[in-house]
């Protein structure tokens, strides 16, 4: 036995690296926490005195130059709920197959390549084909229905991918134990595998409406308008929303007083806050019930 | 033991003829030929990877629910080919089955007995509730969580669990129990009440044990088949293979721990 514990040139070294690298990457991170913290801080700061409940229940007035976003809020709402009731049967119900029923041939690898581009495609590509499909070639025209279908195709990848994984979360043996009880493939999904993966869906859709509250490219040419005065009645209506708005009066629209564009902002910041915050108080919860 | 000739008075309850397992190339199991008789606990025993699970899965067609593995050859279930069964569901539900590590579902300990009699139809509460209660105590468990069958069945303990999962494959009122190394995560206290279960269970139902522990095999098989890296070596009477009555000097290595 060599003397056991005395302190060689090699623990210096590793103890020195160690102190190093822990600094080195937690610079990195506070730098890029810094730009959220700049935009939020700037945001709060210049959009003082903005976000008044009438700024949230009042229509826009004297040219959007004055007045509330109401119109604006109740389109987002619209849009993403419409989105929503689109994309969240058709993408669950593709992930089910994908994950329970498709065997793993190079049908399947190709049909799931296929969704991971489909994820990357950029929005502007998926806003002119809403624009070719929904407005022209089904007829919707210009309305919330072309819109919505838009965000749902471009969202669809990103909903079937999430529920896909959560349902690979799923323990196989108890599939397997299911089945071999002569349980068939959908009696095992209802009983064991949906129950059981609920809370990952569930929070793959929340953050999903989060990042289509904030989509503008999609819309601006399917069915949100420059400035509409009345709300939708009907999801063949045109609507205004939040994200074009923002748009609009921050580029489009002359004498602008500075605090409104930055309100429009942080409320837009503060949907996906909201939501994300949701979403995860949501996971935790179910976390705590996991039940294997 | 049965003095008069043994099989006239037995009644075949699988009969395995020149089954072969493979998963893609790789043979698991080699053309093995064997029958199985009803109200016999029939041990296999065999080192890893010697085709003992791959067999399980043929006989109650769970092949068919993963890709890669094919099987070929017969296996007769009540003198049927496993394969003309129409309604496959129906087969495994006569087929129990218990895994070597115990599958807790994430249900409650109730819902986790009730959940076979639901999938057959079964809606009453009072019929469930003497199912549920029967199998739990057949499975030497009742006694323990009789207060808290509401509470999570996967949260048992290892052994509990286990024994979770017989009361379970029990609630399907099956003719054909498979047990997969049962006892690999059980105490030898619980491994030892579970044993004295299947040896009453046997009056009611055919037990197919495979066991990676030979002397499990000895104090329950009536008779027991040794396989041995996908070639079934030998099958015999229990008693016979481990006194020296063997053709196969391999199943006297095996038996007496030269290798495996």
């Amino acid at each position: 036995m060599s003397s056991s514990f005395s302190t060689t040139d090699l623990n210096v070294r590793n103890q020195r690296n160690e102190r190093l690298f822990k600094l080195l990457f937690g610079l990195i991170t506070a730098t890029l926490i810094l730009p959220v913290v700049i935009i939020i801080g700037t945001l709060i700061v210049k959009s003082e005195g903005t976000l008044t409940w009438a700024f949230f229940t009042e229509d826009p007035t004297n040219g959007m130059t004055e007045g509330g976003i109401f119109p604006a809020l109740v389109g987002t709402l619209w849009l993403v709920a419409v989105a929503l009731i689109a994309s969240v049967p058709l993408g669950v119900a593709a992930a089910i197959y994908l994950s329970e029923y498709a065997k793993d041939n190079w049908l399947t690898r190709l049909i799931n390549l296929a969704i991971i581009n489909l994820a990357g495609v950029p929005s502007i590509v998926h806003a002119l084909f809403g624009v070719g499909a929904f407005v022209l070639f089904f007829n919707f025209g210009t309305s919330i229905l072309a819109a919505s279908l838009t965000m749902a195709v471009m969202t669809l990848p990103v909903v079937i991918v999430s529920t896909r994984e959560s349902l690979q979360a799923v323990p196989q043996s108890f599939r397997e134990a299911c089945w071999s009880m002569g349980a068939t493939r959908w009696q095992t999904i209802w009983r064991i595998v949906l129950p059981n993966s609920i809370s990952g869906i569930l929070t793959g859709v929340i953050l999903e409406v989060s990042r289509t509250v904030g989509e503008t490219a999609p819309i601006m040419f399917t069915g949100a308008a420059f400035f509409l005065p009345f709300l939708p009645s009907s999801v063949f209506d045109q609507t205004m929303a939040m994200s074009l708005h923002l748009y609009v009066i921050s580029t489009q629209v002359p004498h602008v007083p500075e605090g409104l564009p930055y309100g429009v902002a942080l409320t837009l910041i503060l949907i996906v806050m909201v939501l994300n915050s949701v979403s995860i108080a949501f996971r935790t919860y179910l976390r705590g019930k996991k039940k294997w | 033991m049965v003095t008069a000739n043994p099989t006239t008075e037995r009644v075949e309850k699988l009969a395995i003829e020149d089954l072969t397992i493979r998963y893609g190339d790789t043979v698991a199991l080699d053309s093995a030929s064997f029958k199985v008789f009803e109200n016999e606990i029939f041990g296999i025993i065999g080192p890893a990877n010697s085709g003992k699970t791959s067999f399980l899965r043929a006989l109650n067609r769970m092949n068919e629910m993963t890709t890669g593995m094919t099987v070929d050859g017969v296996v007769r279930f009540d003198g049927t080919d496993v394969r003309d069964w129409r309604d496959v569901y129906a087969l495994r539900s006569r087929i129990g089955v218990v895994f070597p590590l115990p599958v807790g579902l994430p249900l409650s300990i109730y819902d986790n007995v009730a959940l076979s009699p639901r999938l057959r139809g079964i809606k009453s509460r009072a019929e469930l509730d003497t199912i549920v209660e029967q199998c739990l105590t057949r499975a030497a468990l009742f006694d323990e969580v009789k207060d808290r069958l509401d509470s999570l069945g996967s949260l048992l303990s290892g052994g509990q669990q286990q024994r979770l999962t017989i009361a379970r494959a029990l609630s399907q009122d099956p003719e054909l129990l498979l047990l997969d190394e049962f006892s690999i995560a059980v105490d030898p206290v619980t491994t030892m009440r579970i044993e004295d279960v299947l040896k009453d269970l046997k009056q009611e139902l055919t037990i197919v044990l495979v066991s990676n522990l030979v002397r499990q095999a000895r104090r329950l098989a009536d008779r027991t088949a040794f396989f041995l890296g996908g070639e079934l070596v030998e099958v015999g009477e229990t008693e016979a293979l481990f006194t020296g009555e063997v053709k196969d000097s391999r199943t006297t290595d095996y038996l007496e721990g030269r290798f495996g």
